[in-house]
Parts: structure tokens; sequence; C-alpha cells
């Protein structure tokens, strides 16, 4: 409850974020015909995973439109979701998997999501390794201290689909809020592996080890984007989203271990 | 009927001051009403929003789910478990700092106490680096007897004390220093020893401040979030508790989210009733 009201309290604050440098934004002389040109504060709602592309393909939304910020709230898309249907003031919402997509489509808050990413699973394990895991199956054992993401969470799902696929049966320590989580909980050596996107071990450099997933087990999932039915700022949010399937938006997801949906 | 008339023996200033503070409470002047019904309606509208939009009908069901009813029960012992601690070792640590005088006392009672303020997460990081598997003191838990603290309930537990324990000590350690120590000296004097006097005097005295502190300590174990995700992480049946069984249930039912809620909604409301001597009477609290 208290997180919630933190995340409201959040909320509210970049929303005011919004107003006043979309205000400011304005009353700049390259601003006269918003139409034309779109201005102003767009906030984007993207999935934990995207935490560092999303970062970066913002920078470059950021130089290549002047007078544009883009603003990010990472989180579970599952609760991101939850947060677009009860009024949050999103702009863009990037998902983690279709289902949290269609949540919001079904609520009547986005239309037309498009289809930008893939993204496959991979374990893993701290530097030192203590738990010595080389494989999938070695997470089945009781010895090893595994963190998974929340069954609800796209994570969580395609881990699910992964230890299926294996016909193995994994009884995690803790369920994590997102993905993210999973991967501190690793850098911390507090669990002895974890499975998370291929891209957030890429992402973590030498802070992690990977052990891949052979293709036969391993499971994916599509990264769905759309603009916010009511947002505000809906030329820029339309902009923001093209960047993203442009061959520029692209790239970077490619070079940070994306594969095309 | 006996009525008392207005005493006489009041002067006249006391009879105005009377006199003004009755004419006080007929009329709030609009200037404090107004933000006083906006305070009202900020605290009590959201506690109407939960009732509004409760599932009544299948409230049974939602609350019947395998991972409530997980919840509910685990949060329900180790509450319990970290007041009962609490109590052990936070009593005594209360009658030091009440009762006796060292270089550093007034440091160690803001260190002790710094839980009530530090935000909680920031409390579970702290207990992670210390307790967890590759923290100070965690690491040789881990080396020399292969015992890993977090993820368990007894992370659970240890998260709630830390966050619930300095509660139980302010309260007792209050009622300590304004009880009246006559009664111990008295018992000394007639040769008791001083652990007798604090058995058979000084925890009868206290006793009423010490059920308090311990229903305030249980209610925050109970309302404990922050401290517990970061330190004790979330498996049902294991570390979810009540508070993160709602914050997760939001994601999925929504209902089940509501429902969860009333019942926590309700423990608040029994446990404000059993403090109502203390805190709902008028006026300042001695």
């Amino acid at each position: 409850m208290r997180r919630s009201a933190v995340i409201a309290a959040g909320l509210a604050a970049v929303a005011v974020a919004g107003c006043s440098s979309s205000g400011s934004g304005s009353s700049s002389p390259s601003a006269s015909s918003s139409a034309a040109s779109p201005t102003g504060t767009i906030t984007v709602f993207a999935a934990s995973s995207l935490m560092g592309t999303f970062t970066q393909l913002g920078q470059q939304f950021d130089a290549a439109h002047p007078g544009d910020t883009v603003k990010f709230s990472f989180g579970p898309s599952s609760g991101l979701a939850t947060q677009i249907t009860s009024g949050a003031p999103a702009d863009v919402f990037a998902s983690a998997s279709p289902k949290n997509m269609d949540a919001v489509v079904t609520a009547g808050d986005a239309a037309s999501p498009q289809d930008f990413a893939k993204n496959t699973m991979e374990v893993a394990v701290p530097p030192k390794n203590p738990a010595n895991v080389t494989s999938l199956t070695d997470l089945a054992k009781s010895s090893v201290k595994v963190a998974l993401c929340q069954p609800q969470v796209p994570c969580g799902k395609v881990a699910a689909e992964v230890f299926k696929n294996a016909g193995l049966k994994v009884k995690p320590v803790t369920l994590q809020p997102d993905v993210k989580s999973v991967l501190s909980q690793v850098e911390l050596g507090s669990v002895d592996a974890g499975v998370v996107y291929v891209t957030d071990v890429m992402a973590a450099g030498a802070k992690v080890k990977g052990v891949t997933i052979p293709a036969s087990d391993n499971a994916s999932t599509l990264y769905p984007i759309a603009t916010i039915s009511n947002s505000k700022h809906k030329s820029n949010a339309q902009a923001f989203v093209a960047y993203v399937l442009s061959p520029a938006g692209q790239q970077v997801l490619t070079a940070a271990g994306f594969e095309k949906p | 009927m006996v009525t008392f008339p207005a005493p006489s023996h009041l002067t006249a200033r006391e009879r105005a001051r009377r006199t003004a503070r009755g004419g006080a409470s007929r009329s709030v002047p609009a200037p404090l009403l107004v933000p006083a019904l906006i305070a009202v309606g900020f605290l009590v509208l959201p506690l109407a929003g939960l009732l509004i939009r409760a599932p009544w009908s299948r409230l049974g069901a939602a609350l019947s789910g395998s991972d409530a009813t997980q919840a509910l029960v685990l949060s329900l012992w180790t509450a319990s478990a970290s007041t009962a601690i609490s109590l052990v070792i936070g009593v005594p640590l209360a009658w030091v700092l009440a009762r006796s005088s060292f270089p550093g006392q007034r440091l160690l009672r803001a260190l002790v106490t710094l839980p009530l303020v530090l935000p909680p997460v920031v409390g579970g990081v702290a207990l992670l680096l210390a307790f967890g598997r590759t923290g100070f003191l965690g690491r040789y838990l881990d080396s020399w007897f292969g015992l890993t603290i977090p993820f368990t309930p007894i992370a659970v537990v240890m998260a709630e004390t830390f966050v619930a324990m300095p509660f139980l000590i302010i309260t007792v350690e209050g009622a300590l220093r304004s009880a009246d120590q006559g009664f111990e000296e008295a018992a000394a004097t007639l040769g008791a020893k001083r652990m007798t006097v604090f058995r058979r005097v000084t925890v009868p005295l206290i006793a009423p401040s010490l059920g308090a502190g311990a229903v305030l300590c249980w209610a925050r174990a109970l309302g404990e979030f922050g401290a517990t995700i970061t330190f004790a992480g979330s498996f049902p049946g294991q570390t979810e508790t009540m508070p993160i069984a709602v914050y997760y249930a939001l994601e999925t039912d929504p209902d089940a989210a509501i429902a969860l809620s009333l019942v926590l909604l309700f423990v608040s409301v029994v446990v404000l009733v059993s403090l109502r001597d203390r805190w709902l009477r008028r006026g300042p609290v001695p």
C-alpha cells in the first residue's frame, strides 16, 4: 500500500514536472506552432527490461527534437498497465508482453499497439558462481537458490514457459517485483541464480555471468508499444513511438541484444 | 436530582476563562473550520473509497484464495513473534535508557529509535547488507553454519522487529520516566533485590503502557512492507505478508487487493479501539 502511495506521489511529481516544462516549452520562440513541431514533455511507461535501451533512445530523441523531453517510468509491465488503466498520466506504454498491453487496449486506454522487439531468457549467476550453475537444469537442485519474477510479470511468465519446455520443477526462494530486482539479487549474491532476459545479462556487464538456455527450451516475449488515448501530447508521443520503430531506434535495441519482432 | 450551582469560590478571571473556553467550542472560526474539514475529508474519504469499492458479495471468495490465507497466517504469526522478541529485548533496553545513566546514553537512544523515522526500505537494505548472504555478518552465518536468513520467515520477523521495536521502546521508556519511583524505592528499602523490584513493582506499574506499546508494535509489524520486501523478498507462504500480497494483488486481482485491505483496515480499527483510553480520550495525553 505504501509502495503504491509512493508511486502515486512520484506520478504526481512527474505530472507537475510535465506541466511546468511544457509551459516553459511553449513560451520559447521555436514552439509557436505546437501542431507542426511538437514540444513538451512526454512520459513513457516502459518495462524494466527496457531501462537501458529506452534511456538511451530518450536521450537521442531529445537531441533530435530540441525542446522535447522524454521522461520514463520503468517498472513491471503488469504494474504499469494497472497504473495506466487507473488513470496514471502516461503518454506512451511499452510493455514486455502483449498480455499487459492487451489489458490497456481492452480498457480503452490505447489502440493499435505495434511490436518493436523480441527478447529471450538467460540464466544470470553471480560472477563467482557460488553454486556452480552451468546449465538450466542446475536450477532445479534444491541447494540452488533461485530468484524469479512474480508470475504476473512478463519475465516471470516467460521463465515459467522455459521451465515447462525443459520439463523442470524449480522452486524459487523469492518472486521479485520486476526483472531488474531479480538481477540485483544476483548481483548482490543473495541468490545463486536468476532467470532474466538476455538483454539484462548483457547490460549488467561484468556484474553477473550468463548461462545460456538451450534454444529448444528457451521462450520469448514480444514487446508492443502504443500511445495512450488520452495523452495531452499526442503528436509528441507518436513521434517517440515512430522513433523506437525507426532504423535508428531498432539499431539501439539490436545492439543491446533485443531481436526483431 | 441534585444540581450543582456554579462554584462560587472561583475568581472572576477563572470564571471568564471558563466562559471563553465554552464559547470557543460552540463556534469555530471559518479560517480554522474550512482547513479542518479538508483535513477530515482527506483522511476519511480514501477509507470510504475502500468500503465503496469493496466486492462485498464475493469477499469470501476473494479472501479464501490460498495466497490470501497464507499471507494472513504468515502476517499474524510473524507480527506476534516480532512483538514477543521486542518485549523480551526491548523492555530491558527501555529500562536501561530510562533508569541508568552512562556516557553516550542520549546517542544510544537516538540510534535505537532511528528506525522510527528511517524509511523502512532503507532499513531493509541495511539488514540485507548486514545479514544478507554476502553481508558482513551474514557471510559468516552462511560459511560457518550454512544459514541463509533472507527469503525465510526469520527474515520477515527480523525486518518487522527492526521497524516495530522502537515503538515499544519509546512507549515503555516514557512510562518508566513518568512512573512514581517511590514504590520501587520502598520495595528496595524493604530488602527486595533489583530484579525482584523490576518484576514485582516496575512491570505492574507500567503495565498499561507496556500493553499499549506492545499493541502499537504489533500493528506496526503487521503493516511492515518496505523492509520486509527488501530483506526477505517475497514468496507465497514463506515471506509474502499481507501488505505485500495487497501490493501484488492490485496487479492481478484488484478485488482481492481490496478484500485484503479491508482485513487490514479492520485489524487497525480493532487496534485503535483497544488503545482508545490512550489516544481517543479528549485532551492531552499524560
